[in-house]
């Protein structure tokens, strides 16, 4: 099933199949490596559910919901 | 052999530690030219070689989206060092390695140090430096920056690569056939016409066109409008091809294709992982109760609260001894010089100038050891990443939250190290609102003026009006901050894409040099603009001088004062033995004579630039209820707020007024028939509000890199915090409360 990271469980993993944002915002999740085909695991959320924390290729990255909407991930259901 | 090095890296990567360790005390930091990022210089000697080293700011790639990825770029490209040193963190090597692909594209000469061998050995995780330095093409050299491990092998293999005069092949990587069919074709326009390659090679020139970077695309259309306009054309026609067929973009491609190729080379036996990369370490267990929804808050409020603390508590007694220094100085030289302008300039203007910018030293010397700690250690960006919903609110960014705490949060802050504590926030309109706005939280120099107000006017209620002015306060500042995001500082919010680096004890060698960087410059950059200007505000206040004939008036004044008592009171009052018990009649005369030069004092102000300012002023003052006495306290009030207290004493013929007593001035006020609780309030609202003392604008002008942030903090300020006082001075004389 395709949902995006907004809609993920927390501790629920899945893998990136896209990304669909340019400009400024599409560099910076790139480039911090949530490209298609990355397997990436819900770490957390701020207390205000807002953030979003993420466990990447080992690193912890964090981003806002508004930017999660982006990212598409296949979950296992 | 001398050469020129550059560090790059991601941040978090141990560059700045490895700079450190590399550079120890023989650093100069500056900034680049025409930006307020940071540029840090230092020389290494070893063996038969000397390295000028430059640290770059840390990026995570090469785009033109961030000012620091465009100040490495140009100095890169510009100032062409022999050769880049690429920190890695081995514990995130894929990651890392993005960084390093781009500069391999860029054909420059690099070195990668594999850094935090140590802690990706923690983690299970073994790189074989040698086969990636073959799969590469570059030396790889594995370091420990900590401890300092490796850096010497390192520098040799850079001044090797100097020294053999090694060439560097740029790095070509397969984008997908559209990309690259389009681009050789591009590479051949770019050739042919020499379009920009005096600086670029050719093959990056058509990968930043693919990526549609805009410093590269304005150049472009500079140089040579016509291929520009052609070469945007096949970058265009990729693009929606990509889009119909594959739903993406060129950069994601582009992207994708970078850790696509890292990824076959970490294959090939770089990488050995013991464990599945994505398992929790004992950093992402403190995350579990430091991030905790409940517990999270709470320790972070205690976090700030310590914060707070070490920072004004703690810099009391440095700051003790430099104001107790200051005041023997000062003394010394009253006492040693004879009265008359110079004593008055060197005592007031110069002295008391120097004493105020050196009295933020320790202030400022304990808030970046104290933030230094707190983002070196990592909890800095848990504080951003807690917080960032409810600044976003206001157009902040959550790492603002720093800022506003040491600006005021707590009462008794300084808007000066809070705009200093503006440089963790990487967002630059971001950034810029919140230094516009930590002025307005309630430093502990605006506390003298609310308490003699407060005293004067609203005793029964001192508790609860103390409470609201400091929650006015910094609701007025992010209501501020939103309406500048909404108007001079208008975008989009900057995306909060982050890294929680692992927790990390930090070093305190890296804690000192930054502690000790920051404060020099305070010294060095603010310290002579504030001494110049408050020598200019001491002329204001002196200038010009009384006439001749209105001193002999008071003069006279006193000689006839003399006259009438009998020549023992007189010769009491003089004697030299201050100490004795005097008669009541010299203590009476005593108090007369005060008053004389106390009315003296108050002539000679308002006779003075500040005065006739004050004066000219009133009739548009008179809207908020403010007469040339309280527009005089508010010119003081611009060297540092609590200077309001003393001159509004010397305007008042109470002579200068100690701040910490101001019981006397309060009941003057309270008994004058000028003021009214109402306007009280009014003065209230307008000195949370009005311009920024000049410590605090030189400190915006600066870090905001332009004057014209400075002046606008003083004007906006100012015609803000009248707009206020004056609504509510009329509103409240309108419906006739708190008047008398």
């Amino acid at each position: 099933m395709r949902i995006n990271i907004r809609q993920m469980a927390d501790n629920q993993a899945g893998t990136i199949t896209a990304v669909k944002v340019a400009g400024d915002l599409g560099q910076r999740i790139r480039e911090m490596g949530l490209v298609p085909g990355t397997e990436i695991r819900i770490q957390g959320r701020a207390p205000l559910y807002d953030p979003v924390a993420l466990r990447v290729r080992g690193a912890t990255l964090t981003l806002r919901n508004n930017e999660a909407d982006f990212i598409e991930v296949e979950v296992e259901v | 052999m001398q050469a020129t090095v550059a560090l790059a890296g991601n941040p978090n990567s141990g560059k700045t530690t490895l700079f450190n360790e590399l550079t120890g005390a023989h650093q100069h930091v500056g900034n680049y030219p025409g930006v307020t990022v940071e540029k840090k210089e230092g020389t290494y000697n070893h063996k038969d070689f000397t390295l000028h080293i430059v640290d770059l700011p840390g990026t995570y790639s090469l785009t033109a989206y961030s000012l620091e990825e465009v100040v490495a770029r140009n100095y890169l490209v510009n100032e062409k060092p022999e050769v880049v040193i690429n920190i890695v963190d081995s514990s995130n090597l894929e990651r890392n390695l993005y960084l390093a692909v781009q500069f391999l594209e860029m054909g420059i000469p690099v070195c990668i140090a594999l850094n935090m061998m140590d802690v990706a050995k923690k983690r299970g995780i073994e790189v074989n430096a040698e086969k990636l330095s073959t799969l590469l093409g570059v030396p790889v050299v594995p370091t420990i920056a900590r401890t300092g491990q490796g850096k010497n092998e390192l520098m040799e293999s850079a001044a090797h690569i100097v020294k053999e005069k090694r060439k560097f092949g740029a790095l070509k990587i397969s984008y997908g056939d559209d990309v690259d069919n389009a681009m050789l074709d591009m590479e051949k326009e770019i050739g042919t016409n020499n379009f920009l390659t005096d600086t670029y090679p050719a093959r990056w020139i058509a990968l930043k066109y693919m990526e549609k970077d805009e410093q590269i695309l304005s150049q472009g259309k500079k140089t040579n409008p016509e291929l520009a306009a052609k070469l945007e054309v096949t970058v265009k026609k990729v693009s929606s091809h990509l889009l119909n067929t594959l739903d993406t973009y060129p950069e994601a491609m582009i992207a994708d294709q970078r850790y696509g190729y890292i990824k076959s080379i970490l294959k090939q036996g770089v990488i050995y992982q013991k464990y599945d990369p994505n398992r929790l370490y004992s950093s992402d267990k403190i995350d579990k109760v430091l991030t905790n929804r409940f517990l999270g808050p709470l320790i972070m409020l205690a976090v700030l609260a310590v914060l707070f603390h070490v920072v004004f508590s703690y810099s009391k007694v440095p700051v003790g001894w430099l104001e107790g220094l200051f005041g023997w100085i000062g003394h010394s030289l009253y006492t040693l010089l004879p009265d008359g302008l110079l004593r008055s300039l060197i005592v007031s203007g110069i002295i008391d100038g120097v004493g105020g910018v050196l009295g933020f030293v320790p202030l400022i010397m304990f808030m970046f050891f104290g933030i230094a700690f707190l983002e070196d250690s990592g909890y800095l960006a848990r504080v951003a990443f807690m917080l960032d919903r409810v600044f976003r609110i206001f157009g902040l960014h959550g790492s603002s939250v720093m800022a506003f705490i040491v600006s005021g949060g707590i009462a008794g802050g300084c808007a000066v190290p809070g705009v200093m504590a503006t440089r963790t926030l990487k967002s630059p309109r971001e950034r810029l609102a919140t230094l516009l706005t930590v002025p307005f939280m309630n430093c502990g120099a605006k506390l003298p003026v609310f308490a003699l107000l407060i005293a004067a006017f609203f005793e029964k209620h001192e508790a609860a009006i103390m409470f609201a002015i400091t929650r006015r306060a910094s609701s007025g500042a992010l209501r501020v901050a939103k309406l500048l995001r909404l108007t001079v500082i208008k975008g989009a919010s900057t995306p909060f894409v982050m890294e929680l680096p692992p927790y990390r004890m930090p070093t305190f060698k890296g804690l000192a040099i930054h502690t000790w960087e920051r404060t020099w410059q305070y010294i060095k950059k603010a310290g002579t603009v504030i001494l110049g200007f408050s020598i200019i505000l001491w002329a204001m206040m002196t200038f010009p001088m009384l006439p001749e004939s209105r001193v002999a008036e008071f003069e006279s004044g006193r000689q006839s004062l003399l006259g009438s008592v009998p020549a023992s009171v007189s010769g009491e009052l003089q004697s030299a033995d201050k100490g004795s018990d005097r008669s009541g009649e010299a203590l009476n005369l005593k108090k007369q004579l005060q008053s004389i030069d106390y009315a003296e004092a108050e002539a000679s102000l308002r006779y003075s630039a500040a005065g006739r300012i004050g004066t000219a002023l009133e009739s548009v003052s008179r809207w908020a209820g403010f007469d040339w006495r309280t527009n005089i306290a508010l010119i003081g009030g611009f060297a540092a707020k609590e200077v309001m207290v003393s001159t509004l004493g010397t305007a008042y013929s109470l002579g200068e007024v100690d701040p910490e007593e101001s019981g006397s001035l309060s009941r003057t006020l309270a008994n004058d028939p000028g003021w009214s609780p109402l306007m009280a309030l009014g003065l209230i609202v307008f000195t949370m509000f009005y311009a920024p003392c000049i410590v605090a604008v030189v400190s915006i002008a600066k870090e905001s890199g332009s004057w014209k942030w400075g002046a606008f903090a003083i004007i906006f300020n100012t015609l803000l915090a009248f707009g206020l006082a004056v609504l509510i001075f009329q509103t409240g004389s309108a419906l006739g409360v708190l008047v008398r």
